[in-house]
């Protein structure tokens, strides 16, 4: 009994003086982790929501730009200006608009992977052969069936590519959200620089980080994983 | 008289000329504006902020500290690439190093930086410049992948060395892909170089990263300022990047623009 006594309290110590002098450690990461979990799941909600409504939105532009080719330039030009605008920027201008909260975090991610998914539909819908859409339309079918039969299918790599570049940069400018007065893993970063005086908390920096670099490469093998599933073809090519 | 009023009063009389207290009747885009123009007291008092003094001074220490994260990253990267490219080996780590570098959050890259190596300018600048070595490098090895390899045998076959031939003909040929990367890496260097207060770098972010000191005014205002320093620089780039392109180039250019977004790059990763 008083032998686990003191070796409680001798964790006890080392866990204290490891977080006094700012160390990397073990202890205080176990007995915090359950602190990550919420943060983690906003960040979740935030990176999934902004690339949803950004692959809608992108998804029509690219479906007008299309039909319409001479659009291309000017949406293509502003996607491209959205997107320069720095995320901090955009997190603390948005402010005044739209308030502090998730809404303008959401906002503001949105409009961050316009640019990259449109790049890529509209790359991928330019790639298509054209023999592909030749026969297509010599076989009797409509404007509408060979955008949804062949162009689409076609292009669905490509699609998928932006897919996945979308998901693990909105994961890193998530870090950035909570400027807009959103969560994530990026206030815990951040708040542990305010608690030590400017220092960042190694531990902290450490399984925050890691968490989001870890939910980037999950998002990255969801798509992956989609991408084996949903093109078949590709892989008999393959073999 | 309230006590806020003589207390303002008071640190007026201290901290000398020409530092009225905020205004308090103004709109918010109005005031982040007047935080750009006229100086004002802080928000905790005593000191005065803003105006085009400190705001100079702030972007001089911003454009500096990008300016030498960006040249380091050139000078790391685009010899890597154009090698790289040339010998026509390495696409794995040259696709990697991008995807990896956009798994990294910007802030957890400085976090950690700032944590275990300590603060200051050359900490932030090798920050910045990790941040802008994936796209650099791999446009720079996409550029030359890019070439024609008829082209290079041409080279080969009229006598020229390799040297040469990386020199003369795959470099000017990868150069509007190679602008497209440095535009990239450019952009998220000045623009994450807003958050290089937390290393104890005096960017423009400062105003954003104390916001006890400058109120919602200054962060909005130095995120005004930030956006416009932003586009400035990529335009910059864009013009620079159509004064060096090859005249022949420029035809064959204007029909795939989506390029610049190291498009080749998205297509070869999954195959």
């Amino acid at each position: 009994m008083i032998d686990v006594l003191a070796q409680v309290q001798i964790r006890e110590r080392t866990g204290k003086g490891c977080v006094a002098e700012n160390g990397f450690c073990p202890d205080w990461i176990a007995d915090n982790l359950h602190k990550y979990w919420s943060p983690l799941l906003e960040h979740v909600w935030l990176t999934v929501i902004s690339v949803a409504i950004g692959l809608v939105i992108a998804f029509v532009l690219a479906l007008i730009c299309h039909r319409q080719r001479w659009l291309t330039g000017v949406v293509g030009g502003f996607t491209g200006a959205l997107y320069t605008v720095p995320s901090v920027a955009a997190f603390l201008l948005l402010l005044p608009v739209t308030g502090r909260g998730n809404n303008t975090a959401i906002i503001a991610l949105t409009a961050y992977t316009l640019q990259i998914l449109f790049v890529n539909i509209m790359g991928g819908l330019r790639n298509v052969p054209a023999d592909a859409v030749d026969a297509a339309r010599g076989m009797g079918m409509t404007d509408n069936q060979i955008l949804r039969r062949v162009e689409l299918p076609l292009a669905l790599p490509e699609i998928l590519a932006g897919l996945r570049i979308a998901f693990t940069t909105t994961v890193g400018l998530a870090t950035l959200a909570f400027f807009a007065g959103a969560g994530g893993l990026g206030e815990n970063i951040y708040s542990s620089a305010a608690g030590t005086g400017g220092r960042f908390f190694k531990s902290n920096v450490v399984v925050a980080g890691g968490l989001a670099i870890l939910l980037a490469a999950t998002f990255d093998l969801i798509v992956l994983t989609f991408q084996r599933f949903a093109l078949p073809w590709r892989r008999a090519a393959a073999r | 008289m309230s006590l806020a009023m003589i207390l303002a009063q008071a640190g007026g009389g201290d901290e000398g000329p020409g530092c009225p207290p905020a205004p308090n009747d103004y709109g918010t885009f109005h005031d982040a504006f007047d935080f750009i123009v006229h100086k004002r007291e802080s928000v905790s008092g005593g000191i005065c902020i803003g105006g085009p003094g400190e705001l100079w001074d702030l972007t001089q220490t911003h454009l500096a500290v990008s300016f030498v994260a960006i040249a380091a990253a050139i000078l790391i990267s685009v010899p890597i690439g154009l090698w790289l490219g040339h010998i026509g080996k390495g696409e794995f780590f040259a696709v990697s190093v991008s995807n990896v570098g956009r798994a990294v959050p910007s802030l957890a890259l400085l976090a950690f930086f700032v944590a275990f190596l300590g603060l200051g300018f050359v900490n932030i600048a090798v920050v910045l410049m990790l941040l802008a070595i994936p796209p650099l490098l791999t446009n720079t090895y996409v550029g030359v992948r890019q070439v024609d390899p008829e082209t290079v045998d041409a080279a080969r076959g009229i006598g020229m060395t390799e040297s040469q031939i990386v020199r003369k003909v795959e470099m000017p040929l990868a150069l509007p892909t190679m602008f497209g990367g440095l535009r990239l890496s450019a952009v998220s260097v000045v623009a994450t170089a807003t958050i290089a207060p937390l290393g104890n770098v005096n960017t423009l972010g400062l105003p954003i990263i104390t916001p006890q000191n400058y109120g919602l005014a200054g962060e909005i205002g130095a995120a005004i300022v930030v956006a416009l320093i932003t586009l400035a620089v990529g335009l910059a780039i864009s013009a620079v990047e159509r004064a060096v392109t090859p005249k022949g180039l420029k035809v064959a250019e204007r029909r795939t623009t989506s390029r610049r977004f190291s498009l080749p790059t998205l297509r070869r990763m999954e195959t």
